[in-house]
């Protein structure tokens, strides 16, 4: 029974390190824009297209060491897919900003059709192999098997998450990104570029996205157009269960979601005398955040000031 | 009365006389295009009942097909071989419509506390998860496969067979739900969710209860998209869950702003863009979707407020009937 725990433990933190990272890119979206990025789960889905365009091509060219060529994609790939969010940003949704909430969420909907369409037509809608970064090898951990890909994935989320982490509490960009999500006038006030603030959220989240992709990728060996839709769907109720607009909120969100789901999975058939098998797994997410919103609106981690403050008198 | 009133009475006349020989002239069309059309007046039905919701009330419903799918599968449950139940159509569409609305209650008690964004996410969940449930609950609706072979409708005595039938019975529902919820709108009620949309807090202060009016609005809306579904299974006469996705209540939701919020002018134009602009762009094979998304994200970003200004509504154009043709000398 623990070898099977620790197993589904191990699977559950990589999971929930691939839901954080993608939480990261809405939360700070809505942060400072109050916008649901609807295009996101396509930057995740990006990612590995990019990265195996750039790695096949790099070894194409000769190459260096096959580490080397992997870290050289993996970050062009964080570069190119941040720019894009940057480029998408400025043409998509700023010119809708004095128009309500509505206009530019739809606006994001139209660019997650536009992505997707756009990798189907290149590539084709079949999953395609997704070329291994690290050999999967299953290591013997206190009776449980745990594959070196798991613990990788592990490894770079965590890594990831410690860096933003970093980069938003100490440094001066760091500043403008939180001053930027406090208050957008009174930011301005006191001279901080905010539109500035706002390509910075939309390089760093969608790159963010794009090595979740990788990583999700490189965890299932297969990549395909549709990837993003359902895992975007998901990460964003991780962002709302840890609090949105709030950066640790959206780690712990994305967590908690892996473990709720991979748990909830592996031992709800057996709780329920096999009634209520696997295949309820995506409902999971979405009951649990309904919970958590009936019980929590605010969520675990988002800060509790009054109704009025958080939500503009008008809904939409 | 000058010659501009005449010539003015004229061209409303031969506007108007132009769009009933255009609906008069439908079902001699070849199918095909009778299918779209009736595929628009579904589509205009489903916006028209979600537009209650997010035009006039502000709260933003992304999980409205979960309705739809209640009350088509209410016909393909209670119409088909699948338990050996034939209740006739008319019969069905009222259940629907009522369990509809039943759903619409029952999300909406609990979470219509909930504001704006929580609202929209929460709605999204439980669309997903009424899909879900309908994909797994295998005994009862045959899972991904869906139910095949539902009753043909048929409304007292007359059969619905044709895609020209559906293009009657659609065209008076339309109607009737055009000019019911155009009602609703100039009633009291629609004043009041109309300041609920503007300001809640105020609409509290003045001691009505919110979260009664959000929950009318809400079961009103579902009892639409119930009755909508129920048209839906007997014209299609086969139901699968594929039919109720995500991407089916963003459609409904864009169909809204497309044509510009709270107008049901507004919403008849983005019905009818959104649902011809996929089949036009059948020529462009695989590249249908992208240009598609293009066009979408071009229109919002040109035509943020939507494709119809909010003045030119139902209300516009009945007063311009009125004015000119019944009362000229007040122009």
């Amino acid at each position: 029974m623990f070898d099977y725990f620790l197993q589904q433990l191990i699977f559950a933190l990589a999971i929930g390190a691939i839901y954080g990272l993608i939480a990261l890119g809405y939360t700070m979206v809505y942060g400072v824009m109050r916008l649901i990025n609807f295009a996101h789960g396509e930057f995740f889905m990006l990612g590995p297209y990019i990265y195996t365009f750039l790695f096949s091509g790099l070894v194409g060219l000769g190459g260096l060491a096959p580490v080397l060529d992997s870290a050289i994609a993996i970050v062009a790939s964080f570069v190119i897919v941040g720019l894009l969010g940057v480029a998408i940003e400025r043409f998509a949704y700023r010119p809708l900003r004095a128009y309500g909430r509505l206009a530019p969420m739809l606006s994001a909907l139209g660019m997650s059709i536009v992505l997707q369409s756009a990798v189907r037509v290149t590539v084709g809608p079949q999953p395609v192999h997704f070329p291994a970064i690290v050999p999967s090898t299953p290591i013997d951990a206190l009776g449980g098997m745990v594959t070196t890909v798991q613990l990788g994935i592990l490894a770079a989320g965590v890594l990831l998450m410690v860096g933003l982490t970093l980069f938003v509490n100490g440094t001066r960009l760091g500043i403008w990104i939180r001053a930027a999500s406090e208050s957008w006038t009174t930011s301005s006030l006191l001279g901080i570029r905010v539109n500035r603030a706002v390509s910075l959220v939309f390089f760093i989240g969608p790159g963010l996205g794009a090595m979740a992709g990788i990583m999700y990728a490189s965890y299932y060996g297969i990549m395909q157009p549709t990837m993003g839709s359902v895992i975007g769907l998901k990460a964003f109720t991780a962002a709302i269960l840890g609090g949105i607009g709030s950066i640790p909120g959206a780690m712990l969100g994305g967590f908690l979601l892996g473990a709720i789901e991979v748990f909830g999975t592996a031992f709800l058939p057996i709780l329920s005398f096999g009634y209520i098998g696997t295949e309820y797994r995506d409902v999971f997410a979405f009951a649990v955040l309904i919970l958590v919103l009936l019980f929590k609106p605010a969520g675990l981690l988002g800060e509790t000031v009054s109704e009025e403050t958080t939500v503009a008198k008008k809904d939409y | 009365m000058g010659n501009s009133v005449i010539a003015r009475r004229l061209g409303l006349l031969a506007v108007l006389a132009l769009c009933v020989v255009l609906l008069v002239l439908v079902p001699y069309l070849p199918s095909y295009y009778v299918r779209v059309v009736d595929s628009i007046l579904i589509y205009i039905i489903l916006a028209v009942g979600l537009n209650l919701v997010v035009g006039y009330a502000g709260l933003l419903d992304l999980g409205f097909i979960a309705f739809y799918a209640v009350g088509a599968y209410a016909y393909a449950l209670l119409a088909s071989g699948q338990f050996d139940i034939h209740l006739p159509f008319i019969v069905v569409l009222f259940i629907g419509a009522a369990a509809g609305a039943i759903a619409g209650v029952l999300l909406g008690f609990p979470v219509l506390k909930l504001r704006g964004d929580y609202l929209a996410i929460v709605t999204l969940s439980f669309g997903e998860i009424i899909r879900i449930a309908i994909n797994n609950a295998d005994e009862l609706t045959n899972g991904p496969q869906g139910i095949a072979g539902l009753d043909r409708a048929n409304l007292f005595g007359l059969p619905l067979t044709s895609p020209v039938h559906f293009y009657w019975l659609l065209l008076v529902l339309t109607v009737i739900v055009c000019a019911g919820v155009y009602y609703m709108e100039r009633s009291i009620l629609g004043k009041a969710w109309r300041a609920l949309r503007e300001d809640q807090d105020v609409v509290r202060g003045l001691g009505i209860n919110t979260t009664t009016l959000k929950l009318l609005a809400f079961a009103l809306s579902a009892a639409i998209g119930g009755a909508g579904g129920v048209i839906f299974g007997s014209f299609q006469r086969f139901v699968s869950p594929e039919s109720f996705t995500f991407q089916e209540s963003l459609l409904v939701v864009l169909i809204i702003i497309i044509g510009g919020v709270g107008n049901i002018v507004g919403v008849i134009a983005g019905a009818v863009v959104l649902v011809i602009l996929p089949e036009v762009l059948h020529f462009a094979a695989q590249y249908r979707l992208l240009i598609y998304g293009v066009v979408l994200v071009t229109v919002i970003v040109l035509r943020p407020g939507g494709l119809v200004s909010p003045r030119f509504n139902l209300g516009f154009i009945i007063r311009k009937v009125r004015t000119l043709w019944l009362s000229p000398s007040k122009t």
